[in-house]
């Protein structure tokens, strides 16, 4: 096991070299640069441009910019914010709970409805439950987050005033950050209303952002059943007369629940991608939207240093993901 | 027993905070995104003013409130001298700073604090320019740098600029954002405990609001001045409720969680007409859409081939196709919001026939081929420049003149129309001051024939008019200048006028005394709420 650990760890090193690359060059192929977008219609004399151009050091040669960069990554220093001029690690970490919070919440979401109707839809395979679920799936995996966002709020905040439109709380309350997690930070104030107002502005952006990977449980879960059942050992389980409530609920799910919690993992990535949608269409303050208007300006630190954090929160999920399944299923670890 | 108590002091707690929120008015505003800091000087967007220089800070002169008047803020008058190059002004007494949890005045606003406001962005060796990055790219963009010589201290309540030459549109450009008044005494205490960029984000002005808390992308929260020097706000706690979304935007205004929203979606207009707890407000913005003529390269050098496109454009069809309803023809580079606007001007009216028979006149009765720019963004004077190309380039075609359309990412849209790479370019402009200067000397004066001039056109008469309206002082005169150079540049025609767009504000109807800024702003003081 610990062999397995480190062989895992030593292959996040050249993928985390990787990510520093492509996160400083993607940014660099987009045609214009922070300056000229800076001062817009108003233009800027050709001497300024290129003072500012120097104190950004965005004039120095591509590769020693890059290494600077990265000696300054391996120091902690992820540079600051050029629009701003904070620290992007400082921007990024306020506005990070934000979007692990609204992430958690919608593949809890996504877990509690799509794990059970797959089952179901894996032990009822080829009745009417079983295309409903798989209809619906298909549906909300093709369903555009924009539009998604939009209908919901039209339906459930305006007609029907259910919930609040958009934000993280109501403007009413007044929350200072402890943990940077509404849910708990209310609590720990003991602030009661603002916590249920924290909740009823969760329930649109998790459904939102949890319909795709509820689809892709709920689908995967399916097979993985459909496969399970299918087994020797569950038509012994059979034989001995077990009530299917036990055939399914214990011997079979549990088998086939490993491919399951791998796409589980793997739904996290996905749900930082749609977390920039989503965080827009509900203004909620994440780092989803941060990345998309740093982008739009060209703000070079801020987009390296957020791609960066996120593509490495993403890589420790999955490692831990991964040791995981390698201590659930022993047979991972000796494949290798 | 100690449940009990518990119980009764939460109730009391609930209570007092019903009871305080029951008779204190809270306006939230749904603004469309975060500032980038609190500091007017450094930065340059409107959102970022919005969130600072409009609330928290007032200038020596201001914008009288939903006009482009200069009236008297934290100077409560100012002379000119004889040649225009001197200003005095006389500043007001008894102005307070804002009290805030790292800061206590212990003196009132005086002349010091212009003198700092000023030097810092000014003197490259003032200990405060390198503070926040330290780029005043509008202080600069205005060319207040090369227009100071010197900022003088006469007492505590007077205040001497001395300019290197006559510049009537200075006193507008002293009204404008980067301009704010901050306080020396609060800039010295965080110098000193090392702290230097707190000025910048946690502000401390002479504004009718002080910033209480600030959330990124989530929440601003500002309650009222209790000793603003014009009186109190009508409504104690302002709240901008962070929402980039439009159609967003309006679900929360409609229902309720905000007051006022910015931008609303075109296709939301009449939805907000509809309803019956929303007033929709409209204005023309300061601003102009035009195409610009390379009055450098052949054909365009002819000012009868640009006259002739100018009449070979449907400019209603634009307005129709591109804007929706949200904008209206523009005949003069200045928007009708702008003193001096000049009403009498005729504008080329839409006729193919004699479009056809000027290029006749001008020697290319058979056309010739050229290029449309469009650029690849939206701006409030243009919200589609694609299809207004696709537009201008169908017109062109029944006179016979075959156009290519072109576009660049926005930045090098920007740059390579500067260097003149085009022979037609669709671009605007929106104000920074109010001031006919601010269009008509940068937008196509001399100076600016390899910059932001994108006609490239140098025409003596015409610049010498603006010339002379600079070093006029009187604003009837200046005014005359102006009218005049509207009728040489109608006759010149370097550009196509197109459009000026029209801005709403839908609020609800609860909100009193609500004025749309001309300038684009969002100010809340003067405003109340009907409870």
């Amino acid at each position: 096991m610990f062999r397995f650990a480190i062989t895992r760890i030593a292959v996040l090193l050249p993928t985390f070299i990787g990510v520093t690359v492509i996160a400083f060059s993607l940014i660099r192929l987009i045609p214009g640069d922070p300056v000229e977008l800076l001062a817009g219609e108003r233009g800027i004399s050709a001497e300024r441009h290129a003072k500012l151009m120097q104190e950004m050091g965005l004039d120095r040669p591509l590769h020693e910019q890059y290494l600077t960069f990265i000696l300054d990554v391996f120091q902690g220093d992820l540079g600051k914010s050029i629009r701003t001029k904070t620290p992007v690690s400082e921007e990024f970490f306020a506005l990070f709970p934000a979007t692990v919070e609204l992430s958690l919440c919608a593949l809890l979401f996504a877990v509690a409805i799509g794990l059970p109707a797959g089952v179901l839809a894996g032990v009822r395979r080829g009745k009417v439950f079983d295309h409903s679920v798989m209809t619906v799936s298909l549906a909300g995996y093709s369903m555009p987050i924009f539009w998604w966002g939009l209908l919901l709020i039209i339906l459930f905040s305006g007609t029907l005033g259910w919930t609040p439109v958009s934000g993280r709380i109501s403007v009413m309350h007044f929350i200072e950050p402890i943990t940077g997690f509404m849910l708990i930070d209310t609590l720990l104030q003991g602030n009661y209303a603002a916590f249920n107002s924290a909740v009823r502005h969760l329930i649109l952006p998790a459904v939102v952002l949890g319909t795709i990977p509820l689809a892709v449980i709920a689908r995967q879960t399916r097979s993985a059943m459909i496969e399970v059942l299918g087994e020797d050992y569950v038509r012994t389980a059979r034989a001995k007369g077990l009530p299917p409530w036990r055939i399914v609920g214990l011997h079979a799910l549990r088998n086939a629940l490993i491919p399951v919690v791998t796409v589980i993992g793997l739904q996290v990535g996905l749900l930082f991608s749609g977390a920039i949608l989503t965080e827009t269409i509900f203004a909620w303050p994440g780092i989803g939207k941060w990345l998309v208007d740093s982008i739009h300006r060209r703000d070079y630190p801020s987009v390296q240093g957020g791609l960066l954090l996120v593509a490495s929160t993403v890589m420790i999920v999955n490692l831990i993901v991964d040791l995981l399944y390698g201590l659930i299923n022993p047979r991972i670890r000796h494949a290798r | 027993m100690k449940r009990t108590l518990l119980a009764a002091a939460t109730a009391l707690a609930v209570g007092a905070a019903f009871g305080a929120s029951a008779e204190a008015k809270t306006l939230v505003y749904c603004s469309e995104g975060s500032p980038e800091g609190f500091n007017p000087q450094l930065y340059t967007a409107g959102t970022t003013f919005d969130a600072s220089s409009r609330q928290v800070y007032n200038r020596l002169v201001q914008f009288e409130r939903g006009t482009t008047n200069i009236v008297p803020g934290l100077a409560e008058s100012w002379d000119i001298s004889e040649d225009g190059t001197v200003y005095t002004f006389h500043l007001r007494e008894g102005v307070a700073w804002h009290t805030t949890d790292n800061f206590t005045p212990s003196r009132e606003f005086n002349a010091d604090d212009v003198l700092f406001s000023f030097r810092r962005q000014l003197d490259p060796e003032h200990p405060y320019h390198d503070v926040s990055g330290g780029g005043y790219e509008y202080f600069n963009a205005m060319s207040m740098g090369g227009l100071i010589d010197r900022i003088e201290k006469v007492d505590d309540y007077t205040v001497r600029f001395h300019l290197n030459k006559p510049e009537a549109p200075f006193i507008a450009n002293m009204a404008m954002d980067f301009a704010s008044i901050m306080s020396k005494e609060y800039a010295d205490k965080m110098m000193e405990a090392g702290t230097p960029e707190k000025v910048d984000l946690e502000p401390v002005g002479t504004g009718p609001f002080q910033l209480v808390q600030y959330r990124k992308d989530a929440v601003i929260r500002y309650k009222a001045h209790p000793d603003y020097w014009e009186g109190k706000a009508a409504i104690d706690t302002l709240v901008f409720a962070i929402t980039p979304d439009n159609s967003v935007r309006w679900q929360k205004l409609k229902a309720g969680e905000c007051h006022v929203m910015p931008y609303p979606n075109p296709a939301d207009l009449d939805a907000m007409r509809a309803d019956d707890n929303i007033d929709l407000k409209s204005q023309e913005g300061l601003n102009v859409g035009y195409l610009a003529f390379n009055t450098e390269k052949d054909p365009f050098k002819n000012v009868k081939v640009r006259q002739a496109l100018n009449y070979a454009v449907n400019k209603q069809a634009i307005i129709d196709a591109v804007f929706q309803g949200a904008g209206r023809i523009a005949k003069n580079p200045i928007p009708p919001t702008i003193w001096s606007y000049n009403e009498e001007i005729e504008d080329y009216p839409y006729d193919p026939e004699k479009a056809k028979q000027l290029l006749e006149e001008a020697g290319y009765g058979d056309g010739f081929e050229t290029d449309v720019w469009a650029m690849p963004v939206q701006r409030p004077y243009n919200p589609n420049a694609r299809r207004m190309a696709e537009l201008i380039q169908s017109d062109w075609q029944k006179v016979g003149v075959d156009a290519e359309i072109v576009s660049y990412e926005w930045g090098e849209y920007l740059a390579r129309s500067k260097r003149g790479e085009h022979e037609t370019v669709l671009l605007g402009w929106t104000g920074d001051n109010g001031d006919p200067d601010n269009f008509l000397y940068v937008l196509l004066g001399c100076d600016a024939a390899s910059g932001a001039n994108r006609a490239r056109w140098c025409y003596e008469p015409f610049n010498d008019l603006l010339l002379k309206a600079k070093r006029t002082a009187d604003k009837q005169k200046r005014a005359e200048l102006y009218q005049e150079a509207q009728v040489i540049f109608k006759e010149q025609a370097p550009w196509i006028t197109i459009a000026h767009s029209i801005v709403f504000e839908p609020v609800r109807k609860v909100v009193k005394n609500y004025k749309i800024d001309p300038f684009g702003g969002h100010i809340f003081y003067g405003v109340d709420i009907e409870q």
